[in-house]
């Protein structure tokens, strides 16, 4: 395994550039949550000309919905969710200078070509280790659409959350060369 | 006729969701752990080890082991000489359910409708409620809280009787290709194979509430289940399918007789957390 690389969001084009494949890398600074509802809600904003609650210039996503945070903790369990249910809204974001996604599972083509073409990079976390992410977060703080309880946008403040390049801003997937190199079909 | 009031009921139900969501089995966390010294991928061993410590995290903690906490699926099997009192069965098990996700830090992601206007309902239910009636005085409850990533790749086929053993195999590789790191491997495969459409899928649900390291008692079914193992960690999916051997912990088959024309199969993938929680009433 490689020596994770640490991060500290922004991310500048050049530096989201520079990160390949199969690279693990430990992110801190403040990512945005938001999934399914939270982008359906900022692409209807677009769409009617309006302004999106944050500036995404060179910030990090992270398709999350939390569980709630117990007396005394910032935040619940918080995994990441399927990346590919956002894939309809993602091109959009893109646009409004969005550099990197987290979440965990395939991502459309076309997605994967506006990345090479924004140059976007596109992280996995641990599917299923909600408990243990919890630990790298340190602050969880709604922004907008409260209304949507789970799926609201939030800022979250981390530290060394662990995280893995899948497909980088040249459209290397990690998840085919891993799986090929232990297929024994 | 023996009495059950609902307000025990509601409290049991209450209980089954916070252990379930918080607990991982002994079956599961032991196949995780012998699944890591099996791995020969170092970053599967990496990830392996990540779901080891998380499970230790929430139980210790007392949090959720994954923030999908689902739908609560909840089996009963009533003892046809229980009588119910103070109200609705059905009433009292939602009411545990709303009970159990708000007082244990639970997510609640059920949406009331569907389509047209997806309102949470901010309390996880209702609950998905599946009915037998068995013989005795007892009530039997098992809650299974079910997430979306796996059971969004989850599938039933009609097979027809030609497609034979290797019909069903096939279908169950695909399903599970297809499924990829969408549903969070290693997972867990439960297989309804008879019946009708609705028969398999309910058999594929039942069949992950059976500890993982139990094989089916009929020994063809067992030999499949082994084979089917078998061929999912030849796939090199891996954990999180970022390359392995260690695609599923288990492949656990249930199944029903079935129609001279009809051979239905259903896969319902489970990811690592294969929850459940039960109590005898």
């Amino acid at each position: 395994m490689t020596e994770p690389i640490r991060i500290t969001t922004p991310l500048s084009e050049a530096r989201a550039r520079e990160l390949k494949a199969g690279d693990i890398v430990f992110l801190s600074g403040v990512i945005y949550a938001a999934r399914d509802a939270a982008h359906k809600k900022m692409v209807e904003a677009l769409e009617r000309g309006e302004k999106l609650p944050v500036d995404f210039t060179g910030q990090v996503v992270y398709y999350v919905g939390p569980s709630p945070a117990q007396p005394g903790k910032p935040i619940g369990s918080a995994g990441p969710t399927t990346s590919g249910r956002m894939d309809s809204y993602t091109p959009k974001m893109f646009e409004q200078g969005l550099r990197g996604m987290i979440g965990k599972g395939y991502r459309a083509p076309a997605v994967v070509e506006a990345m090479k073409k924004h140059g976007v990079v596109y992280f996995a976390a641990t599917g299923g280790a909600g408990a243990l992410i919890a630990k790298a977060i340190k602050k969880y703080e709604v922004l907008a659409y409260g209304e949507l309880g789970p799926e609201a946008l939030a800022a979250m403040t981390v530290e060394d959350f662990p995280v893995i390049v899948v497909i980088d801003s040249a459209g290397n997937n990690f998840y085919e060369a891993g799986q090929k190199q232990y297929c024994q079909e | 006729m023996r009495s059950i009031h609902i307000a025990t009921i509601t409290q049991a139900v209450a209980k089954l969701a916070i252990d379930a969501n918080y607990y991982l089995s002994e079956d599961v966390y032991d196949a995780l752990v012998a699944g890591q010294s099996r791995e020969e991928s170092p970053l599967g061993r990496e990830i392996i080890g990540q779901l080891v410590k998380n499970a230790c995290i929430a139980r210790e903690e007392g949090m959720p082991i994954c923030q999908d906490t689902g739908l609560a699926v909840v089996f009963v099997e009533l003892g046809q000489d229980v009588h119910i009192d103070g109200g609705s069965l059905e009433d009292a098990i939602h009411a545990g359910v709303a009970k159990g996700y708000v007082e244990g830090y639970l997510r609640k992601s059920a949406v009331a409708e569907p389509l047209f206007n997806r309102i949470n309902t901010k309390n996880n239910t209702p609950a998905i409620i599946h009915y037998s009636v068995v013989p005795g005085d007892k009530l039997k409850i098992t809650l299974a809280p079910k997430g979306a990533g796996s059971e969004n790749k989850s599938a039933v086929k009609m097979l027809v009787p030609a497609d034979g053993v290797d019909g069903v195999k096939k279908f169950i590789l695909d399903t599970v290709k297809a499924a990829g790191p969408n549903s969070c491997p290693p997972m867990v495969l439960g297989i309804g194979i008879g019946g009708t459409m609705e028969k398999a899928a309910l058999l594929a649900k039942k069949a992950l509430i059976r500890p993982i390291n139990q094989r089916n008692d009929h020994p063809e079914y067992a030999k499949l289940e082994e084979e089917i193992l078998s061929m999912v960690n030849k796939t090199g999916i891996g954990p999180q399918g970022l390359g392995g051997r260690i695609t599923a912990l288990a492949v656990n088959i249930e199944w029903y007789p079935t129609h001279i024309a009809g051979l239905p199969v259903a896969v319902n993938i489970n990811c690592h957390a294969a929850r459940h929680a039960q109590i005898e009433l």
